[in-house]
């Protein structure tokens, strides 16, 4: 029993690792109806300059602000410069640009900083492991700070009018336009907002995985999984469907399949859960009018 | 008759003659490689022909049927596991090794195309680039061990030509993949024409005026599924021969991204496209590599973004730009 | 008397274009002014961070060359990107040998890469020399006698291991951590070697994880509660360090044995926590450019001015330089045994004709030796421990047994 436990207590801390990454992704669905792959690798650039400033002596949480706001301008320009011009070209090629901004960032991160891993520091460090050592402080705090930002993400985009304007211009251009939104610079904000949290992500996740250029490599596959299972129309869904793949993947490598299918049983159990709710758990299928 | 329609007929007389030399003249251009270039010029070539079908199979299920599948890579593994396994375990020649594989994958293509029914859009490309992630975890996986040759993977070997020709094995290889490709884009160019291409296309741009118009969804785009699933899958056959190598490693999660790349580069919805897009990721990375031995992937990036600026129809798209402002419609 | 200066002056013309035209092309690869050698690394993809290795050999061919090269040739040093692909491996290699012609392919990197051009190499009879992996396979000359590896093989390094353990704890219960690929399945393959029928009841537990895994916490936790008393960890680098941390936050204190692959101090036990470490047991062959034990040594403060006067803004944790300055040392002493005859054949046999070559960065005593039935140049490494400061060498120098 207690090893199950441990397991499902290991399950919820990584799930958190997915969980943050997997709002993200939400808000840049949300904002553009388009899924950035290279929102990870943006976040890992956005980590490695909040470490640079702390290596130069700037104190954490200055730090963690000043990271956070230059990846809100940087997410800015990538849209306004590079993803501007696509604005009139097929989704698929969207989709390529993204591609090709995730080699761009993974490349020159790993060139700029060296592929070696640092340690990168955790704002809630210091006391002893809790309960037993299977959850560290830290790992309950950065699900302290996800939830938070789930919070903040679920507040903007239902109860301000500028949430609202936002999904106006993923939803329908055209109209939003109409209407008097500025939809360019929606979509810009939308970008901006979503390196943010990113850069949240990123910084969150570093201290449990340790920081190389591949670090979200390999968190994005399961943030992906987590945020459809979840519905990537619904903020929360997402971090419910991070947390679930992170217990799923555990308990069925610990228990069920062993390591060596583990990734193979999580996915095929999303795969099952999206052929019965092709929306996701708590997403809405959207119905459109022909 | 009036001299617009006469000229009409004229020109219907005239179009299939120069579509005809066209023809001519690029099956011409591409026998000739066989006999002008090096072994491993050939060996690239090879790669580009095998790709190209690959290609071929991707565009049929997402240029031209809007699934968007970024999981093909796994479909190419699995051809060119069963092609390597028959090879090596039970000495089927390789010719025989391609309807095989064509079979098999067709039959998993179906069985993905299923569940796939329910799925659409981003959930759709999610599902299948989680069939890609696991490729490798399940060729490794103990139990199948036995067949997979785990991660030490299978050596096979080119095949020689048939006796009587003086070729080497690579300019073999090169004009049989030359005809499989031919036959592939034959095949598919004449799926494509017709009631059933119109069908395919109408599902793709508007799935409930098709089926309303009584297009029967469920049925067409399961089989479309199995039909790209096998192009790419006897695709993947061949690329074992050509490889001589299996193994866990060649088909991680970035072949598929790389298949889709090729798809968008070379033009979705385009049979030119195929070997465009082929081409481009064959040499492409090799020049990436020598511009930059630092960042390699970075300006792999970059151009392949340039390319889509410039191009966001694909080359084929462009291409097909440029013939209609000369006038050839 | 015209007759014979024409025949003269034409004979003298005929020897000088015949000299001209030896001195073109010696050798496959090799002219009178130039070697060429090639080799194929990832320098892009997940696994770019080996590209390291390949920078490091660059640099260092070049100062060779600013020395005045060898045997008055320069070498060139050409290293394609295969990003750890296999048919990318193929397609680069056959380049290499069918296009740029080198003489051999050096240091190539990747076991599932190089098994890919394994056959073709020893085919086109091309010295595949210094394979960059750990693999048991590259020292097969019987099969492959134009193949040759480099560093311990991973799977004589897990003998040496399970031995230990025999000798300290003899009922051991062993758990094993291992990557899931042929780096890691090396380790549970020499495990098994020694422990023969007894792995079943010895091992209580086996995991694997994927490189794409984010953290393998789950993988130490099933570990901890299969009741293993010790831990062998054949993980790389990031998830070594992971384990590391993970096992001493949950307060679990087996017998832990690390893989020789991670144990830079930089690269692994400072980001874990050098406190956490303490008592870890690995075993090496090379100096850990961190440990302070080698703060002024002779052979490391060499390869820190190669560094420093070739790749300034390198990172010295790196333990990639490290290692392609080593390999590029050894090569150095097989060209030098070549004399003038850089013919294929010659290379591999100067290659298998190594005697107690030592290079400056192996620990004290490392010699390394070839012969025509021995293709491990360097099979001796030593065991050591973790004071939490430094790694603390013991024993004696333990050769592997023959696989």
């Amino acid at each position: 029993m207690d090893a199950l436990l441990h397991q499902l207590l290991s399950g919820l801390a990584t799930g958190g690792i997915y969980a943050s990454l997997s709002l993200a992704l939400v808000m840049i669905y949300q904002a553009t109806h388009h899924v950035n792959f290279a929102q990870g690798e943006m976040a890992t650039f956005s980590t490695y300059i909040a470490l640079t400033l702390i290596e130069a002596g700037v104190p954490y949480w200055l730090a963690f602000v000043a990271t956070v706001v230059v990846s809100f301008v940087l997410g800015l320009l990538i849209q306004r410069v590079i993803m501007r011009p696509m604005e009139q070209a097929p989704a698929l090629a969207s989709v390529g640009v993204f591609v090709g901004l995730l080699l761009v960032f993974n490349s020159v991160t790993g060139w700029i900083w060296s592929y070696t891993i640092k340690s990168f520091p955790s704002p809630f460090e210091g006391g002893r492991p809790l309960l037993g050592g299977f959850i560290s402080p830290h790992e309950l705090g950065s699900t302290g700070v996800t939830l938070l930002v789930l919070g903040a993400v679920y507040l903007f985009f239902r109860h301000t009018r500028l949430g609202l304007a936002m999904r106006a211009a993923a939803f329908n251009p055209v109209s939003s336009r109409l209407v008097g939104i500025r939809v360019g610079w929606m979509l810009a904000l939308g970008w901006g907002l979503a390196a943010a949290i990113g850069a949240v992500a990123g910084m969150m996740v570093a201290p449990v995985v340790f920081l190389d250029p591949n670090m979200m490599l390999g968190v994005l596959i399961y943030a992906f999984a987590g945020a459809l299972l979840g519905g990537i129309t619904n903020p929360a869904g997402a971090v419910l469907g991070g947390f679930a793949v992170g217990v799923i993947e555990n308990i069925g490598g610990a228990y069920l399949v062993g390591t060596e299918l583990k990734l193979t049983l999580a996915l095929l159990i999303i795969v099952a859960v999206l052929v019965v709710r092709p929306a996701g758990l708590l997403g809405r299928a959207v119905a459109s009018r022909v | 008759m009036s001299v617009s329609s006469s000229l009409a007929a004229t020109s219907a007389r005239a179009r299939p003659g120069w579509r005809a030399v066209l023809l001519a003249l690029g099956a011409a251009a591409a026998v000739l490689p066989a006999f002008l270039l090096s072994d491993y010029r050939l060996f690239q070539l090879t790669t580009v022909g095998i790709y190209a079908i690959a290609l071929l199979g991707l565009n049929v299920v997402t240029g031209y049927n809007g699934q968007i599948s970024l999981g093909h890579g796994a479909f190419y593994a699995l051809g060119a596991y069963v092609g390597a396994i028959l090879m090596a375990d039970y000495d089927v020649p390789y010719w025989a090794t391609l309807p095989a594989a064509a079979l098999v994958c067709a039959g998993v293509g179906y069985a993905v195309g299923l569940p796939a029914l329910r799925l659409g859009g981003l959930y759709l490309a999610l599902t299948t680039f989680a069939l890609a992630v696991a490729v490798p975890q399940i060729l490794k996986y103990r139990g199948l061990e036995g067949w997979t040759g785990g991660v030490q993977g299978i050596v096979i070997s080119k095949p020689d030509p048939p006796a009587g020709l003086k070729l080497s094995p690579d300019q073999w290889l090169y004009l049989f993949t030359l005809g499989v490709a031919a036959l592939a884009f034959l095949l598919v160019w004449n799926l494509l024409r017709g009631r059933i291409g119109r069908a395919i296309l109408a599902i793709r741009d508007h799935p409930v005026a098709a089926e309303a118009m009584g297009v029967p969804l469920a049925r067409f785009k399961t089989r479309i599924f199995a039909v790209s699933a096998m192009l790419t899958g006897v695709a993947g056959a061949l690329g074992a021969i050509a490889v001589e190598f299996v193994a866990p490693d060649s088909f991680s999660f970035q072949l598929s991204i790389t298949l889709f790349v090729g798809l968008i580069v070379g033009g979705v919805a385009s049979l030119g496209g195929a070997v465009c897009g082929a081409a481009f990721i064959v040499f492409v990375p090799n020049i990436a590599d020598q511009v930059s031995k630092a960042a390699p992937g970075a300006v792999y990036g970059v151009i392949l973004i340039a390319f889509l600026y410039l191009m966001p129809d694909g080359i084929a798209g462009l291409a097909a730009r440029l013939a209609r402002r000369a006038g050839f419609d | 008397m015209q007759r014979r200066s024409v025949l003269l002056g034409g004979a003298a013309l005929a020897a000088l274009g015949a000299s001209r035209r030896a001195s073109a092309q010696q050798a496959p690869g090799v002219t009178a002014t130039e070697i060429k050698i090639g080799n194929t690394i990832a320098y892009s993809g997940p696994a770019s961070a080996y590209g390291a290795i390949g920078h490091a050999e660059t640099a260092f061919f070049k100062m060779i060359n600013g020395q005045g090269g060898i045997a008055g040739r320069k070498i060139n040093y050409i290293t394609l990107d295969d990003g750890y692909s296999p048919p990318r491996t193929v397609e680069q290699t056959r380049r290499l040998v069918e296009q740029e012609e080198v003489a051999f392919i050096f240091n190539g990197l990747g076991t599932p890469t190089q098994s890919a051009v394994q056959r073709y190499m020893n085919q086109k009879k091309v010295p595949q020399l210094f394979v960059a992996t750990g693999a048991d396979k590259w020292g097969n000359y019987k099969e492959f006698p134009w193949t040759m590896g480099w560093q311990p093989s991973y799977r004589t390094e897990a003998q040496i291991y399970t031995k230990y353990i025999l000798d300290q704890k003899p009922d051991a219960k062993v758990g094993m951590l291992y990557q899931n690929d042929d780096f890691g399945k090396d380790y549970v393959a020499g495990v098994k070697d020694v422990l023969g029928g007894k792995f079943d009841t010895t091992i209580v537990k086996s995991v694997s994880y994927e490189v794409t895994d984010p953290t393998v916490d789950s993988q130490v936790v099933t570990l901890q509660s299969a009741g293993a008393d010790v831990l062998i960890t054949a993980a790389t680098p990031k998830f070594a360090a992971q384990t590391i941390r993970k096992v001493a936050d949950i307060g679990w204190k087996p017998m832990h044995i690390m893989t020789n692959v991670s144990v830079s101090v930089g690269a692994v036990l400072q980001p874990a926590g050098p406190e956490k470490a303490i008592g870890l047991i690995s075993a090496d062959y090379r100096k850990d450019p961190t440990d302070p034990t080698w703060k002024d040594d002779a052979g490391m403060n060499q390869w820190r001015a190669f560094m420093k006067q070739n790749m300034p803004d390198a990172d010295l944790t790196d333990n990639d330089f490290l290692f392609g300055y080593g390999v590029s040392l050894t090569l150095m002493q097989v060209l030098k045994q070549c004399g003038e005859d850089f013919s294929r054949e010659n290379i591999m046999k100067q290659a298998a004709s190594l005697h107690d070559f030592e290079v400056p960065i192996l620990l004290p005593g490392i010699k390394l030796n070839t012969s025509a039935t021995n293709y491990h140049p360097i099979r001796q490494m030593q065991l050591m421990k973790w004071s939490g400061k430094s790694w603390q060498l013991f024993g004696k120098l333990i050769e592997g047994v023959q696989s």
